[in-house]
């Protein structure tokens, strides 16, 4: 009966994914657990730091620029139409600091250096790299896991605030360098209208949150990978679509809690 | 320790991560207009209060003096009760005009107060006697459109 087997492969998709999310939860308390050890050493982290955060400088520079050049002229066009270009800069800075500088900067991230972690990962599983640290009593959660979460973690926010800084940057270049919004209108209005509480550290916390997404689930997808050339590049693609889609949910659950409007 | 290249790169990204913050706090946030200085507490009551929100400016003769600090609703007198926080270097006479103005056609509404000539200041926890509501649009159309009745009678 084809319809029965539907329902049946179905069902054990919902239970797999369930338990795959119940070993996650594991796998991440394991790691808060056993991260003593990495902050003792921590050139692991600064090692890992520089795999993840500065190997994604250029990306994210590059990218938070474009954006808020992109911002900058689309922004203008729309509020040409109300005669306000003067909150050109309000638009490009609430925008950025708010959804998208962490949004992106994550979305980024993960494609750039979740799929790098989890390919590692799973490639030290296959070549039994991992089990032979197990052999030698070296836990390897302790040593290959924890360092890469905490240095995303870390990592993370540091990247979106970047992001953002860039993003607003090209905004300028292009609304008053080029378009000729005036100067003091440009930073003023976003000056009042930017919270430094509400919008910026609002903004810090989302990228917190979204490091510990990206991490935990490119550093399982890797850990948790069939150790073979299919089960790694699986679970490569998997990080970046699992992280991609838990950004965007978990963007939209933190907005919902922070700017449910005064 | 043994120093290597690694922790100098992984160090300036985390000084330039701190600085993009300090950047988006100081530049485009309003961290540097938040008013170090100490600050008295005054109040006023509204009939409405329109669209002001809390932080809103304070200005009087357009130089920002404070910010609004807490609206509320006061049951006793079914009013908003505004608390705005003045920088303690401003004094106001004890019969200063609170008005809830806008800026622009659609501007953020903000409170504008207009010193009177009375010899004493208002000191901390003082009220406004004289205050005009926020100009809701609902009720402009409604007047102007019993004028246009009364014109035609």
């Amino acid at each position: 009966m084809p319809l029965i087997k539907s329902v049946r492969g179905v069902g054990h998709r919902v239970v797999d994914s369930v338990w795959r999310l119940g070993v996650a939860s594991r796998f991440l308390a394991l790691t808060l657990m056993q991260s003593g050890v990495s902050f003792r050493r921590f050139q692991l982290i600064v090692k890992e730091m520089f795999a993840s955060g500065v190997m994604s400088l250029i990306i994210i520079g590059v990218a938070g620029l474009f954006v808020g050049m992109v911002l900058g002229l689309q922004g203008f066009e729309t509020l040409k139409r109300y005669g306000s270009e003067s909150a050109l800069g309000s638009l490009v800075a609430l925008s950025l600091v708010r959804e998208l500088g962490p949004v992106l900067a994550a979305l980024l991230f993960a494609s750039r250096a979740g799929s790098a972690m989890t390919a590692e990962i799973g490639l030290m599983k296959a070549t039994e790299q991992i089990a032979a640290m197990e052999m030698m009593a070296v836990s390897p959660v302790a040593r290959v896991i924890a360092p890469r979460f905490w240095a995303g973690v870390f990592s993370m926010p540091l990247l979106a605030a970047l992001f953002s800084a860039m993003g607003v940057f090209g905004g300028y270049v292009v609304g008053v360098v080029m378009i000729g919004v005036d100067e003091g209108s440009f930073w003023s209005q976003m000056q009042s209208s930017v919270d430094f509480r509400d919008d910026i550290i609002n903004g810090v916390i989302k990228s917190f949150v979204f490091g510990v997404a990206v991490t935990v689930i490119a550093l399982f997808e890797g850990f948790d990978a069939p150790p073979t050339a299919e089960g790694v590049s699986g679970a490569t693609t998997r990080t970046v679509v699992e992280s991609s889609l838990a950004i965007l949910m978990l963007d939209f659950i933190l907005t919902a809690f922070m700017f449910r409007g005064v | 320790m043994q120093r290597t290249t690694l922790d100098l790169w992984v160090g300036a990204f985390v000084v330039a991560g701190i600085a993009a913050l300090v950047v988006l706090a100081l530049k485009v946030g309003n961290l540097s207009t938040y008013n170090v200085s100490e600050t008295y507490q005054l109040s006023a009551y509204f009939t409405n209060v329109g669209g002001l929100k809390p932080a809103a400016s304070v200005r009087s003769a357009g130089v920002l003096v404070g910010r609004v600090s807490s609206i509320t609703l006061d049951t006793d007198r079914y009013e908003a009760k505004v608390t705005i926080s003045v920088d303690k270097r401003y004094q106001f006479p004890k019969d200063t005009f609170a008005n809830i103005l806008t800026s622009g056609l659609l501007g953020e509404q903000y409170i504008g107060l207009i010193p009177g000539g009375d010899e004493e200041v208002l000191e901390d926890g003082g009220v406004f006697r004289k205050t005009q509501s926020a100009m809701v649009l609902e009720d402009l159309i409604g007047k102007f459109l019993f004028s246009q009745a009364d014109e035609k009678q």
